[in-house]
C-alpha cells in the first residue's frame, strides 16, 4: 500500500525542461490529456494540452516570465473545472473562474501571478431550503433544495455525475458551501457546490425544438430578425460598428432571467463600463439591479492568452448550470475572435501544422462543439431550461470572408450584420437589414401571431419588402437621382426612409428608447404602414408627391420613441394623417 | 556572474546559447565583447540544451568568442521623480548630457495587467481645443485614441496640438507629456523637441528617442519603457499623464523582422500571430486605478501602410484601442486643418464623457444630427459628379453644402486656435440651423428650443 503512494507521488512530480512564453515541456509526470497541472515553485496554474513520447506541453494560465528549466511540476490529475454553487451571481471572474475582487484583496489593483482563490466563497453561509424528504427517490439532476441567492432563487441539484437514490437524510438551515446537506442511501454525500469539468457539456434529457423568441427591446432584433430562446447568434462587425454597444444592449435588456457575459480578450476600460453599470442598472421587470441575476467574466486582451482560451468553456458551463434549474440563460461572448486567436497563439507556439491563414486545423470542430452547447432543452430534473448564445466575431479588415466568420456562420442560425458605413451615418444599431438573417422566423411564427398580433407576421414581411424594393431603387437614384423616379416609387423611397429612420433606428443612451417592447414595435410599425397607405391611395387620386411627403404630422411621429407613455401621442398623429390626406384628397 | 562562451548561432537579432545552466524565460541578459562593450537581450526561449536570446540593438561585433552573462531578473526600469524633463534613448539611457536617473524605484517593463475590477471608470471631459475631437469624438481621461495617418499627413502637428491644448476644464493641473518616437527621422523627432522647449512642456515631459538609425530591435522595449515610466508617475506620483508613441506602425515592423528571424509561422502579411496579444500588452497600460489619483491617456500614432485602414497594424490597433482619429488625404489635399475625417473615426469613450455634469445636455445628439448631416450630404457628392447639382431635390442641396461648411468651418482651424467646448458645440448649431429644423430628427425639440439660434434669438426678443 505505501509502495503504491509512492509510486503514485512519483508520477505526479516532474520537472519542466522547456519555456516559451504561455507554453512549457515537462517530463517526468504520468499526465492525461486536460489534466490540470502546477508549474514551477510559484505552482502557475496550467492545463496539458499535449503529450508527445516522454514530453508533456502545458498552457500556463499565468505569466511565465523568470520560469527555468529544472523547476518542479505537479500534476492534479483533475481536468480544469468550475466550481457550481450559491454565490456565482453577481460575481465577475477572469477566464478561470478566479473572482476579480479577490484578487484584488490579495494582490492589489494590478493582476500579478501565483495566487490562487477558488470560485466560491467557501465561509459564507446560505439558508437552505430542502424540497424533498427523507425517503424520497431522487436521480441525477433532480431538485432537491433550494437557497435564495439574490432575487433569484438557486435549486440545489443532485450532481449529474452522482448515482440517484433514496435520500437517507436531509436537513434544512444555514449551511456553507462544503457543508453536507444531503445523504443519499448508496452513500452519496451531497453539499450545495458541485464541480464539473468546463470542456465536457452537462448531460440533459432531450433537447427540444426553439418556438419562443428571446425578447430583447431592440426593434430591429425583435422585429426582424429575432432570435428564439436556445437559439445561437453571430454579431460580426468591424471595429467601430456599435458591436460592443449592441452587446451590453442585449445582456440590459433580454427577458433572459440569468445573463453570462464573457468579456473574452477585450479592452479593460469597456469591461470596467460593464463593471460599473450592471451594477448600477436596474432590471427592469424587478427594480433590483441587473447584476443579481448576472455572471460576468472578464479577460481582457492582455491578460494571459490561455486563460482566455479556457474563458469560453468558464462560462457556458456556469450557463448550462443555471439551465439545468430551469432558467432561461442568455450567453454572451465578446469576442469569438479574441479566442479562435488564442487558440492560434497556442497552436503556433506548439508548432502544429496551421490551416487557413493561421488558425488551427480543428477551429471550425472546437467553434461547432461550443456553439451546439446551446439550446432549449428538457432538463434532467424534467423542467424547461435553455441557454441561448450570442457570439461576436471581429474579422480583420471587416472582411466576412475570413475562417472565424465562416465557420461561425455556418452553425449559427441568426446573423446580425453590423455595418461600419451604418455607424459613420450613426445609424445605430448599426445593423444592415439588407444581409442579416434569421433563421427562426417559421418556428416563432406562431409565438407572434398569438402574442402580438396576427398582423404582425403580415406587417414584417411588407417592412422587409420595402425597404428591399428601396435598395434597388437606390441604384436608380444614384444615376439619376430621385425626381427622375416614377411617382408610387417616390413614395416607396419615402416610407423606406421612415422605416429606418423611425423603427430601426433606436437610441441606446436615451432613457426611454432603449427598451421597446413588442407593442409598441408593432404599434410604431402600423402608424408608417397607415402613413404608406394613405399616400399611396393619395397619389391614385392625383395628390403629388410634394404633398405627400410634405405632411406635416408625419414629422411628429419621430417623437414617439422618446416617449414613455406615447399611445395618446401616437393616436393624434394617426388621427391627424387621416384628417390631413383627407384634406390633400379632397382638394385634388 | 557566471559568463558563458558557448554560441552556437547568430540569426539576425537572435543569438543562440548552448550547454547553460537553468536560464529563466524573458530574463535580461548581457552579452560582452571582444572589446568590453556591454549588449543588451531577453531571453526568448529556454530549455536545458539551447538558450535563445533577442538582443536589442545590433548584433554587429558578436561572434562566438562573445561571452553571455544571464542576470537571473527580468528587464527593469530605474524611475524617480528627476525623469520629467529628461531625453532618455529608446533603450532608457539618459542621451541629454545629463546625469545618471537616480533610482527610487525599479519596476518591470513588462506591466502587469490591471485587475479590471480595480479600474476606474473613466469619464473626465478632456477637451483638446480641436472641435473634430471635442465636439464629435470626445476624448476622456484614462482613454486610448489613437491617430491613424498616412506618409506625409500632418499628424505629428496634431499630435502636438493636442499635447499642447489638452485640459480639463476647471482643473489646474497640467499633464505630463512621456512621449517615446520609434523609428522616426531626426528631424520629426527635432520638430517634437523644439515644439517642447517653446511651449515650455519639456519640463513635465520625459522623452524616449529611438530615431530610424538605431537599432529596430530596440523599438521593442522603447513603448514599455515609456509606460512604465507613465505607470510610476501616474500611479506613484498621482500625476495625469498623456503617452504618445509614434510611430507603432514601426513598432510592428520589429515584431515582424523577430518573428521572422526565429522563423516562426507567420499570420497575416508576415506578422506573427501573437501580434494582438503583443499590441494589447502596450495599449491596455492606459486607463484609471480606482482608489488613485493619476490617469494615463495615451495617443498612439501609426501610419497607415497604403492609406488601408484594414491593413493588420491599423485593424489589430482598432480592435484594442477606444477608437481611432482618422487622418485624411483628401481634406488635407483641399488644405483643410486639422484633415480629421469625422465619418470613419470613433471615440467608444465619448458617451462617458459628455451631456449634463461634463459638457453640456445637448452635446450628443448634436454631434450625432452633424455626423447623419455630415455622411448624407458627402454621400450626394458622388452624385453630384454623375448628374450635376441641378438634378437634387432642394432637400438634397441642402444637405450638400451642409457638407461644404461643416469642412470649412467646423473641421477647419488654426493650428494655435484653442476652441473651449461651448465654442465647439455653438458653432455646432450654427451649421445646424442651415437646415430645416424638421430636419433635425434626432434631437429632440426640447433642446431644440433651447438652443437653436432661430428659437434662441425668438426666446430672447420675446422676453
Amino acid at each position: 500500500m505505501e509502495v503504491k503512494t509512492e509510486k503514485a507521488k512519483s508520477d505526479a512530480t516532474g520537472v519542466l525542461k522547456r519555456i516559451a512564453g504561455p507554453v512549457v515541456t515537462a517530463v517526468g509526470i504520468n499526465a492525461h490529456m486536460y489534466d490540470v497541472v502546477k508549474v514551477g515553485k510559484e505552482e502557475l496554474m496550467g492545463e496539458v494540452i499535449k503529450i508527445q513520447g516522454e514530453n508533456i506541453i502545458i498552457q500556463v494560465y499565468e505569466d511565465t516570465a523568470g520560469i527555468r528549466p529544472g523547476e518542479p511540476v505537479i500534476n492534479t490529475g483533475l481536468s480544469l473545472a468550475v466550481e457550481l454553487g450559491p454565490g456565482l451571481l453577481t460575481s465577475i471572474y477572469d477566464g478561470i473562474q478566479r473572482p476579480l475582487a479577490v484578487l484584488v484583496q490579495k494582490m492589489g489593483d494590478f493582476i500579478e501571478r501565483g495566487v490562487s482563490a477558488p470560485g466560491l466563497d467557501h465561509a459564507k453561509k446560505w439558508e437552505f431550503k430542502p424540497l424533498v424528504k427523507e425517503g424520497a427517490r431522487v436521480s441525477p439532476g433532480s431538485i432537491i433544495g433550494e437557497v435564495q441567492e439574490t432575487n433569484i432563487v438557486h435549486r440545489i441539484m443532485v450532481p449529474p455525475n452522482v448515482k440517484g437514490g433514496t435520500v437517507k437524510s436531509i436537513k434544512g438551515g444555514s449551511f456553507t458551501v462544503d457543508e453536507i446537506i444531503c445523504t443519499l442511501d448508496n452513500g452519496a454525500e451531497l453539499a450545495m457546490m458541485q464541480k464539473w469539468p468546463v470542456r465536457v457539456p452537462r448531460p440533459v434529457n432531450e433537447k427540444m425544438n426553439p418556438t419562443v423568441p428571446l425578447i430583447t427591446g431592440q426593434r430591429i432584433l425583435d422585429g426582424l430578425f429575432p432570435i428564439a430562446k436556445g437559439g445561437t447568434a453571430a454579431i460580426p462587425g468591424p471595429f467601430g460598428s456599435g458591436k460592443t454597444v449592441t452587446q451590453q444592449q442585449l445582456a440590459k435588456w433580454s427577458d433572459a432571467e440569468i445573463v453570462v457575459y464573457i468579456g473574452c480578450g477585450e479592452r479593460g476600460n469597456e469591461m470596467t463600463e460593464v463593471l460599473t453599470e450592471f451594477p448600477e442598472l436596474e432590471d427592469p421587470k424587478t427594480g433590483k439591479p441587473l447584476m443579481e441575476r448576472t455572471v460576468l467574466i472578464a479577460n481582457t486582451s492582455n491578460m494571459p492568452v490561455a486563460a482566455r482560451e479556457a474563458s469560453v468553456y468558464t462560462g457556458i458551463t456556469i450557463a448550462e448550470y443555471f439551465r439545468d434549474m430551469g432558467y432561461d440563460v442568455s450567453l454572451m461572448a465578446d469576442s469569438t475572435s479574441r479566442w479562435a486567436e488564442a487558440m492560434r497563439e497556442i497552436s503556433s507556439r506548439l508548432e502544429e501544422m496551421p490551416g487557413e491563414e493561421g488558425y488551427p486545423a480543428y477551429l471550425a470542430a472546437r467553434l461547432s462543439e461550443f456553439y451546439e452547447r446551446a439550446g432549449r432543452v428538457k432538463t434532467l430534473s424534467g423542467g424547461m431550461g435553455s441557454v441561448s448564445v450570442i457570439g461576436a466575431v471581429s474579422p480583420p479588415g471587416g472582411d466576412f470572408s475570413e475562417p472565424v466568420t465562416q465557420n461561425t456562420l455556418r452553425i449559427v442560425k441568426v446573423f446580425w450584420a453590423l455595418d461600419a458605413k451604418l455607424s459613420q451615418r450613426r445609424h445605430f444599431p448599426a445593423i444592415n437589414w439588407l444581409n442579416s438573417y434569421s433563421l427562426y422566423l417559421d418556428s416563432l411564427h406562431d409565438w407572434y401571431d398569438k402574442e402580438v398580433s396576427p398582423e404582425w407576421n403580415v406587417i414584417r414581411s411588407w417592412a422587409m419588402e420595402i425597404l428591399q424594393k428601396e435598395a434597388e431603387l437606390q441604384e436608380i437614384v444614384q444615376l439619376v437621382g430621385s425626381d427622375a423616379l416614377p411617382e408610387a416609387e417616390q413614395i416607396t423611397i419615402e416610407v423606406a426612409r421612415m422605416i429606418r429612420e423611425i423603427f430601426l433606428q433606436q437610441n441606446a443612451y436615451d432613457a426611454v428608447d432603449t427598451f421597446c417592447d413588442m407593442k409598441k414595435q408593432y404599434d410604431m410599425m402600423k402608424a408608417i404602414r397607415q402613413y404608406s397607405d394613405l399616400a399611396y391611395a393619395a397619389q391614385s387620386a392625383g395628390v403629388t408627391p410634394q404633398q405627400i411627403v410634405s405632411v406635416k404630422s408625419k414629422n411628429e411621429l419621430p417623437q414617439i420613441k422618446f416617449i414613455k407613455d406615447y399611445k395618446p401621442a401616437l393616436d393624434k398623429i394617426q388621427a391627424e394623417l387621416d384628417e390631413e390626406f383627407n384634406a390633400l384628397r379632397s382638394a385634388a | 556572474m557566471k559568463e558563458y562562451r558557448t554560441i552556437s548561432q547568430i540569426a539576425g537579432p537572435l543569438v543562440f546559447v548552448e550547454k547553460t545552466e537553468p536560464v529563466g524565460y524573458n530574463e535580461l541578459v548581457n552579452i560582452v565583447l571582444f572589446d568590453g562593450t556591454i549588449k543588451r537581450g531577453q531571453v526568448l526561449d529556454t530549455s536545458d540544451e539551447l538558450v535563445v536570446v533577442q538582443v536589442f540593438e545590433t548584433t554587429a561585433g558578436i561572434g562566438k568568442d562573445s561571452g553571455i552573462r544571464f542576470t537571473g531578473e527580468t528587464i527593469k526600469m530605474p524611475v524617480g521623480r528627476d525623469m520629467l524633463g529628461r531625453i532618455l534613448s529608446g533603450g532608457g539611457k539618459p542621451i541629454d548630457g545629463g546625469p545618471e536617473i537616480v533610482p527610487e524605484k525599479r519596476l518591470d517593463i513588462t506591466g502587469a495587467a490591471i485587475n479590471p475590477y480595480a479600474r476606474g471608470s473613466p469619464n473626465d471631459f478632456i477637451q483638446t481645443g480641436i472641435s473634430t475631437i471635442d465636439g464629435t469624438n470626445t476624448l476622456v481621461r484614462g482613454q486610448k485614441l489613437p491617430i491613424f495617418s498616412g506618409a506625409g499627413l500632418p499628424h505629428n502637428q496634431i499630435a502636438l496640438q493636442i499635447a499642447r491644448q489638452s485640459k480639463v476644464p476647471g482643473s489646474k493641473e497640467a499633464f505630463a507629456v512621456v512621449f517615446a518616437a520609434m523609428g522616426i527621422t531626426k528631424e520629426e523627432a527635432n520638430y517634437f523637441m523644439q515644439d517642447f522647449e517653446r511651449t515650455g512642456a519639456l519640463e513635465r515631459a520625459v522623452v524616449f528617442l529611438n530615431l530610424a538609425d538605431d537599432p529596430a530591435v530596440e523599438r521593442i522595449i522603447t513603448p514599455r519603457l515609456a509606460l512604465t515610466t507613465a505607470e510610476y508617475l501616474a500611479f506613484d506620483l498621482g500625476m495625469h499623464v498623456l503617452v504618445i508613441l509614434t510611430d507603432m506602425t514601426n513598432y510592428c515592423e520589429a515584431l515582424r523582422q523577430i518573428g521572422a528571424a526565429r522563423e516562426e509561422v507567420p499570420g497575416r502579411r508576415g506578422y506573427p500571430g501573437y501580434m494582438y496579444t503583443d499590441l494589447a500588452g502596450i495599449y491596455e497600460r492606459a486607463g484609471i486605478v480606482k482608489g488613485k489619483k493619476g490617469s494615463i491617456t495615451q495617443f498612439p500614432i501609426l501610419t497607415m501602410p497604403g492609406d488601408d485602414i484594414t491593413h493588420p497594424i491599423p485593424d489589430l490597433t482598432g480592435y484594442i484601442t477606444e477608437g481611432q482619429i482618422v487622418v485624411s488625404r483628401e481634406l488635407h489635399r483641399k488644405g483643410i486643418y486639422p484633415p480629421i475625417n469625422v465619418l470613419p473615426s470613433l471615440s467608444r469613450l465619448m458617451n462617458l464623457g459628455i451631456g449634463k455634469g461634463h459638457t453640456r445636455e445637448d452635446h450628443k445628439k448634436v454631434s450625432d444630427q452633424m455626423y447623419a448631416g455630415y455622411a448624407e450630404g458627402n454621400d450626394l457628392r458622388g452624385l453630384v459628379a454623375i448628374v450635376g447639382k441641378d438634378a437634387l431635390s432642394e432637400r438634397d442641396r441642402m444637405f450638400l453644402e451642409f457638407a461644404d461648411i461643416f469642412e470649412n468651418r467646423f473641421v477647419r482651424q488654426g493650428y494655435a486656435e484653442d476652441r473651449t467646448i461651448e465654442d465647439t458645440l455653438n458653432l455646432g448649431w450654427d451649421l445646424l440651423s442651415t437646415l430645416p429644423v424638421e430636419q433635425l430628427v434626432r434631437i429632440d425639440r426640447d433642446l431644440i428650443n433651447k438652443y437653436h439660434p432661430k428659437f434662441r434669438q425668438a426666446g430672447k426678443a420675446e422676453g
